[in-house]
């Protein structure tokens, strides 16, 4: 019987646990893996983890939802990160956050329709002298302004 | 012989534009046909002139900042290589400028100044003495040096630090850890960060000293996912430290042995206390453990652990190499040594400031910030992130010290002052702590996980203008509640920024009903 799609990509995950195996406590740095491969971490894959750690697919399930960072769906191809603490609120982050909503059509935590950009809270990013912040891919952007938002914009809807 | 030219690669630089700076001074001395090195150094922490841009010439370091990339040609035009110049974004000698002149750096003595990942800058900046004086002492006389500096914890719960490191020595076990809480979550910080993108080793070399004083051979350092950067900068630092036999099987040749491993969090910023960050590294969802057993006795995996505040151990070498005693001598009452002040938000000068204990707030606002960026007046600042009060003017006498700040119904922290100018809505910030409380609420404990929740809605009816007298005291009622049922102090303290914005701004919780739309 042909692979399937499912069958190769949890041949993929088996992988990813076993070169994670000798660590102790592998949990984290294993979906860490799996979200940098598929983007998110599928439902399917979780039971092949649970085996090969031998612990439940509960608790697979209930760290995945646990934190923040892990995706049980893809995002868009850009994932934007808004800082919305405290430092950046003091330098009208909120506003700012508003605006570039705004133009990318987006309320927190949505995807554009053609699936370019994912736009995401975050609390802090370690730039609060220079707020407000954002990152867009992991590329990070101080003392966010109208400017800094086009810039954004013009980027993501590659 | 080629010119040396420092452009920071600190997120902070790099979220100001440092890359294309730097890649405009590698272009532009390539088309002027100049020898020259970028070196991509760390921040030194004033933010305001980032990117800042130095150049060794014959009179020493000379800086220039802020620099944008279309300055870089102007920089070389006015011969900024050679020497001194008149250019607009000349600094002079950047140990000179009155922000970074007034400080006492020990822990961020080399960050901002060393190539981070040299290990021969390292040294040559007076690096692993410290560890080298550990590798010739006893666990005991290393424990009593750490002791006798008066170190406590720079996450803000304020431990004696030597007092952890004995308990843990004195605890028999087959294996025993050493763990760096890096998962600097709060607001307004950035220490941890600066640290590792701009002097790594002195946290590794801090992490080895701990581990020779307890007797513990392996290491983590648990950092936060919203640190890339740092994290890449961590693990290039200990793949070369590995390389040179400083981590390994024989620490600098001594046979003692240690090594470290970066972990990284998930987007929890509940990870910041020390039981959820274990049970975070042992691949657990990141809830609170009930204390006792304390970590010192049953840590990770139920192994004796040394947890410390990576400030706190990025201090040890600079205790070791100098003694106890010299780092004692610096600060007040019982807060001894120096702490990294970062100054944050709606500040004129923003960044970091290390200097011994003592400070007032006001002196750290006013005359090292300047005051606000948006020019108006203060109206509050908070001091020690999310669960840190907010203070008024009025309290600008207050001391920067452990004591001080619990007296007068806050806490230092990891020592973060974000700074607001008078257009901020207090009522709006105590609503925000409850509710950043419930979105990071690990669920353990009933007054974080429901009282949070309540605490947002009690907030909304007040902005509604429902009846305040009753909300207000029903917020007050909440806020005892979860000072003291939480398990730890993400519900325990978020009572700090809202009662102190209750206390001290009573009228932004006092609103007109809102008009009916019928009417």
């Amino acid at each position: 019987m042909p692979a399937t799609a499912d069958d190769i990509m949890i041949d993929k995950v088996r992988a990813i646990v076993d070169a994670h195996r000798d660590l102790e406590g592998p949990l984290l740095p294993i979906l860490h893996a799996v979200q940098a491969e598929y983007g998110f971490v599928p439902r399917e894959v979780q039971p092949a983890i649970a085996d090969a750690l031998n612990i439940s697919r509960a608790e697979i399930h209930g760290v995945v939802s646990f934190y923040h960072d892990f995706r049980d769906a893809p995002a868009g191809r850009h994932i934007v990160r808004v800082c919305r603490s405290e430092a950046c609120q003091s330098m009208g982050g909120e506003a700012v956050a508003e605006r570039l909503l705004a133009r990318l059509g987006l309320d927190w935590h949505q995807t554009s329709a053609d699936g370019a950009v994912t736009v995401e809270p975050v609390y802090c990013l370690g730039l609060c002298a220079c707020s407000p912040a954002a990152t867009v891919d992991g590329d990070v952007y101080g003392r966010l302004d109208d400017e800094t938002i086009a810039e954004i914009v013009e980027e993501v809807r590659l | 012989m080629s010119i040396t030219i420092y452009v920071p690669g600190d997120s902070g630089a790099l979220a100001l534009g440092a890359d294309k700076v730097a890649k405009a001074v590698a272009s532009e001395a390539e088309a002027r046909g100049l020898d020259i090195r970028v070196v991509r150094n760390g921040s030194r922490g004033l933010y305001w002139l980032e990117p800042m841009v130095e150049v060794e010439t014959g009179e020493g370091r000379l800086a220039y900042g802020p620099v944008k990339a279309r300055d870089v040609a102007g920089l070389f035009e006015a011969g900024f290589c050679d020497g001194p110049t008149d250019h607009a974004l000349s600094l002079g000698d950047p140990e000179e400028i009155a922000f970074l002149k007034r400080q006492t750096r020990l822990t961020f003595a080399r960050c901002g100044i060393v190539d981070p990942l040299s290990l021969a800058d390292y040294r040559a900046h007076g690096g692993f003495r410290g560890l080298e004086k550990a590798l010739s002492m006893s666990p005991a006389e290393i424990v009593a040096e750490v002791t006798e500096s008066g170190l406590r914890g720079r996450g803000g719960a304020g431990f004696p630090t030597g007092v952890k490191w004995k308990t843990v020595l004195e605890t028999e076990a087959d294996q025993k850890y050493i763990v760096c809480n890096g998962d600097e979550g709060d607001s307004g910080t950035f220490a941890d960060r600066m640290i590792l993108e701009g002097d790594p080793f002195v946290l590794i070399e801090g992490m080895i000293i701990s581990g020779l004083a307890v007797g513990a051979t392996k290491g983590y350092i648990y950092m936060r996912s919203e640190y890339p950067h740092a994290i890449d900068m961590t693990e290039k630092a200990i793949e070369i430290a590995r390389a040179a036999d400083i981590l390994g099987p024989s620490v600098l040749m001594s046979g003692h042995s240690f090594d470290l491993e970066v972990r990284v969090g998930a987007g929890a910023y509940v990870c910041g206390e020390e039981t959820a960050l274990l049970e975070s590294l042992e691949g657990k969802r990141g809830v609170v453990r009930a204390k006792p057993p304390l970590p010192a006795h049953k840590g990770l995996f139920g192994k004796p652990t040394v947890i410390n505040n990576l400030i706190s151990l990025a201090s040890v070498p600079v205790i070791l190499d100098k003694g106890g005693a010299f780092y004692k001598d610096f600060g007040l009452g019982r807060s001894r040594g120096t702490i990294p002040i970062q100054i944050a938000g709606n500040v004129k000068y923003g960044g970091l400031f290390e200097d011994g204990f003592g400070l007032t707030l006001g002196q750290i606002v006013e005359d090292i910030g300047g005051g606000t960026a948006s020019g108006r007046p203060v109206k509050a600042v908070q001091v020690g992130g999310p669960l840190g009060a907010y203070f008024p003017p009025e309290l600008f006498d207050t001391e920067f010290d452990y004591e001080a700040f619990t007296a007068r119904g806050g806490l230092i922290g990891h020592a973060g002052i974000v700074v607001f100018d008078d257009t901020v809505d207090m009522l709006d910030q105590a609503r925000f702590a409850f509710e950043f409380c419930a979105i990071e609420s690990c669920g353990k404990c009933t007054p974080c996980r429901i009282g949070a929740v309540r605490g947002v809605e009690l907030a909304d009816r007040l902005k509604a203008g429902v009846d305040p007298e009753n909300q207000i005291e029903i917020i007050r009622d909440l806020c005892d509640t979860m000072h003291l049922g939480s398990l730890c102090a993400l519900g325990g303290f978020t009572p700090y920024p809202v009662l102190s914005a209750l206390n001290h701004f009573p009228d932004d919780f006092r609103r007109e009903p809102r008009r009916e739309a019928a009417e």
